[in-house]
């Protein structure tokens, strides 16, 4: 027995470090091309929105005031120092996202399941659906200046709506009874029929063009950057499964 | 008892670095997204909006 257990120890731990390497390096450079391309696509379309936005915020405009508004004002260009903390961010938050997926993306290939940039992609519109579009469905994304209550009760709905989402995703694809897709839907509905932390009473200076607009293109971004981040999430474990450091 | 250790390691091989990976990118988002301190909130600010997070 203690022969056995010399023998386990300094074969399992490479192991165990070989795989934590290999889902770490995948997830950086998944993670940080697409972080970048999304932070690149979010400046060009979502950030102007919110720049527009922020001019009702700070009641430099004002909607339904004495005299209409034009709906082209002067936002500004690119300001390196916030827009660089933006693309910081996108990246960091994306490298986050990429853990989590190849980690799962690891679990699948355990159980037989390929896993390639093709096959990727589906996993990044999973991905999108579990922490972007579920949340999103009652807790929009909103432009500065909307009507909110506590952002700690609203938190823990996001978190438990993503989390409940991606499990349900995960039985849709794997599971192999009409008992887990039914647990599936009933986990994909429950948070709505729950309800998220809404408002008691709306207070947005923003007009609701520009709201509709900024979820729109939130969500449209949301889903380049996820299908690209499933992508080359597949694409670099594969790759790092075939030529192991 | 020796088997059992032998058991464990067998097992934690597969298992083991998919949970720490989880936890650390869940981390990640958490305090890139999610932590309220007001430094992180103003610099990821515009992304927390952008990805959907409660940002204020």
């Amino acid at each position: 027995m203690t022969r056995h257990m010399m023998c386990a120890t300094p074969t399992a731990f490479p192991a165990t470090k070989l795989m934590f390497t290999r889902i770490l390096t995948s997830a950086v450079f998944a993670g940080a091309a697409a972080g970048l391309i999304s932070a690149l696509l979010l400046l060009v379309f979502v950030q102007p929105v919110l720049l527009h936005a922020e001019l009702y915020e700070t009641q430099e405009l004002v909607h339904f005031g004495a005299e209409a508004v034009s709906a082209h004002p002067d936002i500004g260009g690119f300001d390196l120092q916030r827009d660089g903390q933006s693309i910081l961010f996108q990246a960091l938050i994306f490298v986050g996202y990429a853990l989590v997926m190849i980690a799962f993306m690891s679990l699948a290939e355990m159980q037989g399941h390929v896993i390639t940039a093709r096959t990727g992609v589906i996993w990044g519109v999973a991905g999108f659906v579990a922490f972007h579009l579920a949340p999103g469905f009652s807790l929009a994304p909103e432009v500065p200046g909307a009507a909110h209550i506590d952002v700690g009760e609203r938190q823990v709905w996001w978190w438990a709506t993503a989390v409940a989402a991606g499990l349900a995703l995960w039985l849709i694809a794997f599971g192999r009874s009409w008992v887990m897709w039914g647990a599936a839907i009933a986990l994909l509905l429950a948070p709505h029929l729950i309800g998220a932390p809404q408002a008691e009473s709306f207070a947005g200076p923003v007009p609701p063009e520009l709201g509709a607009l900024y979820a729109a293109r939130a969500l449209g971004v949301g889903l380049a950057g996820w299908a690209l981040l499933g992508c080359f999430a597949g694409f670099f474990w594969h790759r790092e499964g075939a030529n192991p450091a | 008892m020796t088997t059992k250790t032998f058991e464990t390691v067998q097992t934690g091989t597969g298992i083991l670095p998919v949970v720490f990976a989880i936890i650390l990118g869940l981390g990640i988002v958490a305090i890139t997204g999610h932590v309220q301190a007001s430094t992180l909130h103003d610099a990821a600010h515009d992304v927390r909006h952008a990805n959907g997070f409660p940002c204020h």
